[in-house]
């Protein structure tokens, strides 16, 4: 079993970790090549940060793989980091690349810069460098206009429009109300058309979750010896790999105190295995009371919010990427918190991806709706019955717990569901771990990462993080569509 | 009005009777059942469960089954039913994954009954049997379905569609055992309540989840279906394989679907989103529905047939938390404002006209249809005596009227898109070329209309100052040829205007366009005395100077030109190979020459050099200071819109093709995609494929370029199996073998190969066509009369060698129209060899 070493690399980052920060932090007005000395090159060679690279290139089902790799890499002309780390989840690799393909490529509503220009500034909520990088180099091939690079003020009006809905949906996505949308369709000349908003939620809800990913699977930067020689606005190299690799010496208490090798890490997969055989055979013991359920769902809730403290006012936002976002300062907000204002809980059975979200979807942009759903479908089924060194295990109780635990977060609620089950099968590192990744994914750390499942595969934990990228994806989408669906009304 | 709107029916002594009205509700409704006596109705939703009787004018709530303080999740309702045997007993889905049973018996407030906690997702749809008072079946999100006892505590039987959420139950009317399930993932089941192991059939209804079903209360086989993908379909159960009979497109994604009594054809559907209007369609008529309900202002959620045995009343309860009882008279007809006449002509210039019966009876001269094409004919549809409803006005008459044979033939069309050429020689070759087609067809108007524009761009342009320096001196010797050349050539009035034009300078006078057709016989006229006076001598040969010019228009414009195409092009060569002023000279010679070799043969060009020099840049350098080529435009835009007028699309757009950037900019974007897109239209009803994709590939238009880009997938079937192939290349998956051998050789096809859409067999162009000249069976014995589905052409490139071509997007885009129809027939389930653009 191939699994990062915590001990020896864990400590060597956390020495040098504080000093790194800030150097980065501070390094961004300095000129590149002189920082490209200082900072240490990335801990793992290969895409990520996180993941060994022979880890990621070995995987079963190689053929298929490979197949889709060299396809990949001819229709788009290179094979990123993403796409590599994610091929280890062939199946699932193809269904997402074929929507973001879609998305950004195809016939759509919008012209093909806003596209790009649309994910740079979802990216940048989540300070990204990767993903707007990566967009501002297709933003100038596919035509736009360079000064937009120049920050939010050089921007169309209308673009400029999408700030408010963009910032909402990356992280408080509840509070997107119908009059948001009327506010974008219809201001006179600036309008956006139903279509085109569409079009650019679906973009924006894909980008904020692929920034999730990004973060959580400590995607390295692309090696591109090409593009970075000036023509980049942006530190390539660097900003990604310090803030990813090193530790952002944010200790949660709880954290520290968990059984941090305590409990023999192989004994902990053993009673988490019986957990779920349990919930899965005998469902009707314990049987709860409505109200038993709706606590539990509150609980569920206002843990969520213990996860992390909010510890980061010092939050540093390079002005490479704060040029694209407006009010930086806002962030997530625990959803349970606000006792003030009350906000009702989403009924998930009321607004359904599958009846109501693909239908208005697939009404306004045509096709995307089947593509997002045979996606959603198939990261919410994929499973190899393994559970690291288990085999003929039924994940699905574990990776339904993930799917709602997000949903919890932001405050969508299945009647279905006994959210016990959450309590019961997720350990308290891997909640601070899925809580940062969801909504707070630039803050995520190796040591987070390692923290959590230590005896799993590093597939496993890619898989972890598909879930939870898509997951955030469609519930930023159902409180997009919903709303918009309530100004059609 | 009211009294109008009244409505009362007679069922056995039953009287309903009532009109359209609806009461609100506290909260939005989730589903609705009527009680089996017709009178009340109960309302279930996640806020409310409520029983409303149905008065004469108004709905009273009688009974509110949500008690307690703090009601918990069971109270949530997704789905609700009434007993159609016992009027006291109720079941709900509840969204929490419960089944609860109630009893409107009990003393106590609260009429719970029973509770299931089988199901571990939202249970979707509950369903009593029709006959047997104690047995209830429910489908869960989880993938199970489960059959209910009221005696007892726990289900009878579980059944596992082994497939995704159940989304509908319903018990058959006809078998006391079947029940049908519907699936999120597009299928349709059919169960033995008997057996849970297995499900007895099971097929693919949708695309996407089905989201609702309903059997026929009498055409006992049949079972409608309704899906996510905005169809509804009706089945035929009876056979051994479901059968689709019918077929009904929404606009929606279709929630419920429900049979209306007594009618046989009739359907009440509402949708899930966007859609708040309910409809009622007759199957048989799928593209308007009979009947509408436009009362809702949110998404309807249940609706149901306020009797089993009445088809005047049907209730809805929506989002909007109203609940309406809907009157059949009240209802919106759509078909009273749709559009009852329909107007087509047919590629000979027949033409078809359809309407209302009642407008054309007055016809007197009507004769039955016989198939001969010479005479207008006429039929009319047949009524069903059966449907006395809404038929009446839905009988219409077609006329067809018959143009005679001689005008109506439309060879010249055909040959005309077959000999033209549009690009890759210089223009004034092409002018010639195409001049020559028109005349040849005795077009002599299309061909004079060549010429002109021949002289007009090919003539005129920039010229070198050299050119311009020898002019000056021999001026005098230019106006002889002047004259003799306008005499001769432009006799039509465009062209005479013009040489108004140039004899007066800028001064342009109003009538640009005379009588086309006097212009004609002006030119037939003119042909032997014309131009006579010409000393040949004058007219031979280019001048060295030109052939640079051309070289250099060549380099500088090359940039202008090529940011326009959206498309590399492969097949053709680049439009800017066509110079804007070749040999400025050559018309010049040829038309001079016509007093003695006939106007249009006289194409054999000399480019090389004579003596002739001086003057011939001296006739340059007049039109060059007197006449600029843009000059000409607005005529020449006035042509082809009067061409594009008259009906002949074709000269228009074969002028903009070849005249290319010189024209494109006078005419706006609208008016020119409108031309390509009647020409390509006619091209395609004449199956002249290959001419309508150059055509296509040619214009400059995106909207007609990107025509090209559409559909660039080949769906394929391995030829050994008859599998779709779902691996990319020519490698079979199943069979292992490479899917493009050669039918008739055996050897693997590299380049052009061309196969059956029958019978997946193929092979080499040349093979098959060698083949097919002789036999009309496949050449690879399989029986197939390939002759009769036509041979696709279509490059492929196998990729079995060591070094696998990749097919280019230009490869794909060569294919035909035939090709892209039948490849849309079963396009998810077979083969998709995808292009992912640039």
């Amino acid at each position: 079993m191939n699994r990062l070493g915590p001990g020896p690399v864990g400590s060597a980052t956390a020495a040098s970790a504080a000093g790194q920060y800030r150097v980065c932090g501070n390094c961004r007005k300095v000129p590149r090549q002189e920082k490209r000395v200082q900072v240490s090159p990335p801990l793992t060679r290969g895409p990520s940060a996180f993941i060994p690279e022979n880890e990621v290139m070995q995987a079963n089902g190689l053929d298929e793989r490979t197949n889709l790799l060299v396809e990949e890499y001819s229709t788009s002309g290179r094979l990123d980091n993403i796409t590599q780390v994610m091929s280890i989840h062939t199946q699932y690799l193809e269904s997402f690349l074929r929507s973001q393909f879609y998305m950004l490529r195809m016939d759509g509503p919008l012209p093909l810069p806003y596209r790009h220009y649309i994910a740079i500034m979802a990216a940048a909520r989540h300070q990204c460098s990767y993903l707007i990088n990566m967009h501002v180099d297709e933003f100038l091939k596919t035509g736009g206009i360079a000064e937009w690079l120049n920050g939010l003020e050089y921007i169309p009006q209308r673009l400029k429009n999408l700030n408010e809905i963009n910032k909402l949906l990356a992280h408080r996505p509840w509070l997107i109300t119908k009059e948001h949308i009327q506010k974008l369709v219809k201001t006179g000349e600036n309008n956006w058309s139903l279509p085109e908003l569409v079009h650019a939620v679906v973009l924006l809800a894909h980008y904020h979750a692929l920034a999730s990913f990004v973060f959580g699977s400590g995607i390295n930067p692309e090696r591109d010896p090409d593009t970075s020689n000036g023509v980049r606005l942006i530190a390539v190299n660097n900003f990604c790999v310090c803030d990813l690799a090193n530790d952002n010496n944010i200790e949660n208490a709880s954290l520290t105190s968990s059984n941090f090798g305590i409990t023999d890490s192989l004994s902990e997969l053993e009673a988490l295995m019986e957990r779920m055989k349990r919930l899965q055979e005998d469902k009707e013991d314990e049987e709860a009371s409505q109200e038993e359920m709706a606590t539990r769902f509150e609980k569920e809730k206002k843990e969520s919010l213990l996860v992390i403290s909010g510890a980061f006012d010092d939050e540093i936002v390079s002005t490479d990427v704060s040029r694209y976002i407006e009010d930086p300062g806002f962030g997530y907000k625990d959803f349970a918190r606000r006792g003030e204002d009350h906000l009702p809980t989403f009924r998930a059975q009321d607004y359904t991806w599958e009846n109501h979200g693909f239908s208005l979807v697939n009404r306004l942009y045509s096709d995307i709706g089947h593509l997002l759903d045979e996606k959603f479908r198939m990261v919410y089924n994929l499973t190899y019955n393994t559970m690291a060194t288990h085999e003929d295990v039924d994940t699905t109780t574990l990776r339904r717990a993930l799917f709602n635990y997000v949903h919890c977060m932001y405050g969508i609620r299945y009647d279905d569901y006994d959210y016990g089950e959450v309590n019961q099968l997720l350990e308290r590192s891997l909640k601070v771990y899925i809580k940062t990744v969801t909504c707070y994914p630039e803050r995520t750390t190796k040591r987070m990462y390692d923290s959590y499942w230590r005896q799993f595969k590093h597939s496993e934990k890619v898989h972890v993080n598909l879930l939870l990228m898509e997951a955030r994806m469609q519930a930023e989408l159902l409180y997009a569509l919903r709303a918009i669906t309530r100004h059609l009304t | 009005m009211e009294k109008m709107a009244r409505v009362t029916t007679a069922l056995g002594g039953n009287a309903l009777t009532g009109r359209t009205m609806f009461c609100h509700l506290d909260a939005p409704a989730n589903a609705i059942s009527v009680c089996r006596d017709a009178a009340q109705v109960v309302v279930a939703g996640r806020n409310i469960f409520k029983i409303y009787s149905i008065e004469e004018d108004q709905f009273v709530e009688k009974l509110n089954l949500r008690v307690g303080r703090k009601p918990s999740l069971n109270f949530s309702c997704a789905d609700v039913v009434w007993h159609q045997m016992d009027e006291n007993l109720l079941a709900t889905a509840a969204t929490n994954g419960v089944v609860v049973t109630w009893n409107l018996g009990k003393p106590s407030r609260n009429k719970q009954d029973q509770l299931f906690t089988e199901h571990k997702r939202t249970v979707n749809k509950v369903c009593f049997h029709p006959t047997e008072v104690y047995m209830l079946l429910s489908g869960s999100q989880d993938g199970y379905m489960k059959c209910f006892d009221l005696r007892k505590k726990d289900s009878v039987s579980t059944f596992s569609g082994q497939s995704e959420s159940v989304r509908d139950v319903q018990f058959s009317i006809r078998d006391y055992f079947t029940f049908a399930a519907t699936f999120e993932n597009g299928n349709v089941q059919l169960w033995d309540i008997r057996r849970p192991d297995r499900y007895e059939r099971m097929f693919t209804a949708h695309n996407g989840p089905v989201f609702c079903c309903d059997w026929h209360p009498e055409d006992r086989g049949w079972l409608a279906t309704g899906g996510r993908d905005k169809m509804v379909k009706v089945w035929d159960m009876n056979t051994t394989r479901a059968k689709e009979i019918y077929c009904v497109q929404t606009i929606a994604s279709v929630a419920r679907v429900k049979w209306r009594p007594e009618c046989k054809h009739h359907i009440a559907t509402c949708s899930m989103m966007v859609d708040h209007n309910i409809y009622v369609w007759d199957v048989r008529r799928p593209f308007i529905p009979s009947a509408m309900f436009e009362e809702h202002k949110d998404v309807t959620t249940g609706i149901v047939w306020r009797h089993l045995h009445d088809p005047y009343f049907l209730l809805s309860g929506s989002k909007d938390s109203t609940l309406y009882q809907h009157i059949f008279k009240d209802a919106s007809q759509p078909i009273d404002r749709a559009n009852p006449e329909g107007l087509c002509y047919s590629l000979y210039g027949d033409l078809a006209f359809a309407a209302k019966e009642s407008l054309i009876s007055s016809d007197s001269n009507r004769k039955p249809y016989i198939g001969d094409r010479r005479h207008p004919i006429f039929f009319k549809r047949k009524l069903d005596p059966t449907e006395q409803f809404e038929y009446i006005s839905s009988s219409s008459a077609l006329s067809v009227f018959e143009t005679d044979m001689e005008s109506g033939s439309m060879d010249w069309f055909v040959h005309t898109a077959k000999q033209y050429a549009l690009a890759g020689r210089p223009l004034a070759e092409l002018c010639d070329h195409n001049a020559k087609v028109a005349k040849g067809l005795d077009r002599n108007q299309v061909a004079q209309t060549w010429t002109m524009l021949r002289i007009i761009y090919s003539s005129l342009g920039t010229v070198s100052s050299a050119n311009l320096n020898h002019s000056m001196g021999k001026g005098s010797a230019t106006l002889p040829l002047m004259n003799s050349f306008n005499l001769k050539d432009i006799p039509s009035g465009l062209g005479s205007e013009s040489r108004l034009d140039r004899s007066k300078g800028e001064n342009r006078t109003e009538n640009i366009l005379m009588d086309s057709s006097s212009t004609l016989i002006n030119n037939e006229d003119n042909e032997e005395t014309e131009g006579s006076d010409v000393p040949a001598d004058y007219l031979l040969g280019d001048v060295e100077a030109d052939e640079d010019d051309l070289y250099m228009m060549d380099h500088e414009n090359p940039h202008a030109e090529e940011q326009e195409y959206s498309l590399p092009q492969e097949a053709f060569p680049l439009r800017h190979e066509i110079v804007d002023n070749p040999s400025a000279l050559d018309h010049l010679q040829d038309k001079a020459d016509s007093p003695h070799v006939s106007g249009n043969e006289a194409e054999t060009v000399s480019l090389t050099p004579v003596e002739s020099f001086s003057l011939i840049s001296i006739s340059h350098s007049l039109y060059e200071n007197r006449l600029p080529t843009d000059f000409f435009n607005p005529i020449v835009r006035d042509t082809l819109l009067f061409y594009a007028e008259q009906g002949d699309v074709q000269t228009a757009v074969s002028v903009l093709i070849v005249l290319g950037d010189r024209i494109r900019k006078e005419i706006d974007e609208q008016t020119q995609e409108h031309w390509y897109t009647s020409y390509i239209d006619l091209l395609q009803r004449f199956q002249l494929w290959n001419i309508s994709n150059e055509v296509i590939k040619l214009s400059t238009c995106r909207a007609i370029n990107c025509l090209n880009q559409a559909s660039t997938t080949l769906h394929i079937n391995c030829s050994n199996c008859k599998r779709p192939m779902s691996n990319r290349g020519w490698i079979c998956d199943r069979c292992r073998q490479c899917a493009s051998m050669c039918a008739v050789c055996h050897h693997v096809v590299k380049g052009l190969f061309v196969w059956c859409q029958g019978c997946s067999h193929g092979g080499h162009l040349q093979h098959i066509m060698k083949w097919l000249e002789t036999s009309s069976h496949c050449p690879a014995g399989c029986g197939h009369l390939c002759w009769r589905a036509r041979y696709r052409r279509s490059s492929a490139a196998p990729w079995s060698g060591p070094t696998p071509p990749s097919p280019t997007p230009s490869s794909c885009s060569g294919s035909p129209s035939p090709g892209r129809s039948s490849c849309a027939g079963s396009p998810t389930t077979r083969h998709s060899l995808f292009l992912r653009g640039q």
